[in-house]
């Protein structure tokens, strides 16, 4: 591999408390306690992070596509958007982000619905649901839990007749986006695997995730 | 049909101050009509659809406002629902009844078939790449697989009210409790989808209320896998009308069989094929 790679920084000054660097195709979870802020950096250019977000107090309270879009009346992600739970309240709010903007209707990629996408013949290979699955049993949770996620630096546009894709990416290698928590959070993340569309540029790449706790 | 009143009687109309008193007073409640109830044996609905043997029917309800239902139904029932006044929002989620951890995936069943729209052959995909139920007939043409259905967080803004008992309940609430009927709990409530009030995404990605199409609507879909179905009655998150409106909802389901190799809608699109395929494989190791 030869891509560019940008690792950047925390998209908002503050003492680091996370600064963890996520290996292509792997997962990842952490809690950001509400007040820190998460910085998501597509390190290599058009990386899909997929991800989930949960109340930590209470997992069953969890990251919801349609409470989210249908609070702000718009279906695309942007700095500003509020991440709701599945019973309205705010979890993260989007402060910064450097792509025009993020997706959260393209859901994850997983080893069935490829059979569906694709063809059987890619079963066997590696999916976020996978990676979602794996960081869940890892933190108690299993796949009730797993819900219709956010795809940070993803890229998927609504036509105006109802059609629907993943196309090329808007993102670039450095590209950031900063979520600040509302409330103590747990958030799981898969650095999607997927080598049958664009939502990777066919070249998975890593992620680095940075917590910080604004100072003052 | 003729409906007669179920007004609650004065109190001096009941004789209840012993047991045998008590008991004939319940008894003779019954044989009444309401606009919405169940009506049993399904075969007894006033409202079979058209075409339909009512012998063959397995579920025929009227859902009242703001209410909901429930029902388990084989692989292979047809399902039918009807908006008689133009005013219903049918909110739906749906299990594999053999392994509920199995049920709709709202992502996938706008991703798979490339299409955000529902209509006629679109699949409800489950997160397991199989299809729960295919959309067979719809005259209605205005369904949301966006905005989900409300909270009580969104009616108590909107409403000012989401109390069970009260005027104005939410859908995730119907849906919780009917989910409970069946032993699941909140973790087991994915996002939803709804039929008979319609929503469009603008290109800045605003979403447009289109609302309803008319009273007289219908929509009716396949089971592909034994389902536990949960609908909601309730108004739309985005009806932008300042009250809580939402009409009547009529439901029906008789006997039939699922999607099969030879049906023209299974090999449609090869994304269809395939989760037809996944489908059929699991029903046929099931012995279902």
């Amino acid at each position: 591999m030869t891509a560019e790679l940008d690792w950047g920084e925390s998209l908002l000054p503050g003492r680091v408390v996370v600064d963890d660097r996520v290996a292509p195709n792997g997962p990842w979870s952490g809690v950001v306690r509400a007040g820190q802020v998460l910085t998501i950096v597509d390190v290599g250019g058009n990386q899909s992070a997929d991800c989930l977000i949960y109340n930590a107090g209470d997992t069953a309270e969890r990251y919801s596509v349609p409470d989210t879009i249908t609070w702000q009346g718009n279906a695309y992600v942007r700095t500003g958007t509020v991440l709701r739970s599945n019973e309205g309240r705010p979890l993260m709010t989007v402060v910064a982000n450097e792509i025009d903007r993020q997706d959260t209707i393209g859901g994850a990629c997983s080893k069935e619905s490829n059979t569906l996408r694709y063809g059987h013949h890619v079963m066997f290979q590696h999916g976020c649901r996978e990676n979602f699955l794996a960081e869940a049993i890892r933190r108690g949770l299993g796949l009730t839990d797993l819900v219709s996620n956010l795809n940070w630096f993803m890229n998927v546009p609504v036509e105006r007749d109802g059609a629907l894709g993943i196309v090329d990416g808007m993102s670039a290698p450095g590209k950031r986006v900063a979520l600040r928590a509302d409330m103590d959070v747990l958030v799981i993340v898969s650095n999607c695997p997927q080598m049958n569309n664009p939502c990777n540029d066919f070249n998975p790449t890593p992620l680095r995730m940075l917590v910080v706790e604004p100072e003052g | 049909m003729t409906i007669r009143s179920c007004n609650t009687p004065p109190r001096d109309a009941h004789l209840t101050d012993s047991v045998v008193n008590a008991r004939s007073d319940a008894r003779a409640q019954g044989g009444q009509t309401s606009e919405w109830m169940p009506y049993l044996p399904a075969s007894s609905s006033p409202f079979c659809p058209p075409g339909t043997d009512p012998s063959s029917l397995t579920w025929a309800e009227t859902v009242a406002p703001g209410g909901y239902t429930h029902k388990v139904l084989a692989r292979g029932s047809r399902l039918r629902f009807d908006d008689p006044g133009g005013d219903a929002c049918a909110h739906v989620v749906m299990f594999n009844a053999l392994e509920p951890v199995e049920r709709l995936n709202v992502a996938d069943t706008q991703k798979i078939p490339w299409q955000a729209y529902l209509g006629v052959d679109h699949p409800l995909l489950s997160g397991d790449g199989r299809v729960l139920a295919t959309i067979t007939a719809d005259t209605s043409g205005q369904h949301d697989a966006f905005c989900g259905t409300t909270t009580d967080a969104w009616n108590l803004r909107k409403y000012g009210d989401a109390r069970p008992e009260g005027p104005a309940p939410s859908g995730r609430a119907q849906f919780l409790k009917a989910a409970a009927k069946h032993g699941l709990t909140r973790r087991d409530l994915p996002p939803s989808v709804s039929f008979f009030q319609g929503v469009r995404v603008a290109a800045d990605g605003t979403l447009v209320w289109q609302g309803s199409t008319g009273a007289g609507t219908y929509v009716e879909l396949v089971a592909e896998l034994p389902l536990l179905i949960l609908v909601a009655n309730v108004a739309h998150p985005l009806d932008p009308r300042p009250g809580y409106t939402v009409g009547p909802l009529r439901v029906h389901a008789w006997r039939g069989r699922a999607t099969a190799a030879g049906d023209e809608r299974f090999g449609a699109t090869p994304e269809l094929m395939r989760a037809y395929l996944n489908t059929i494989d699991y029903a046929e190791a099931r012995g279902l």
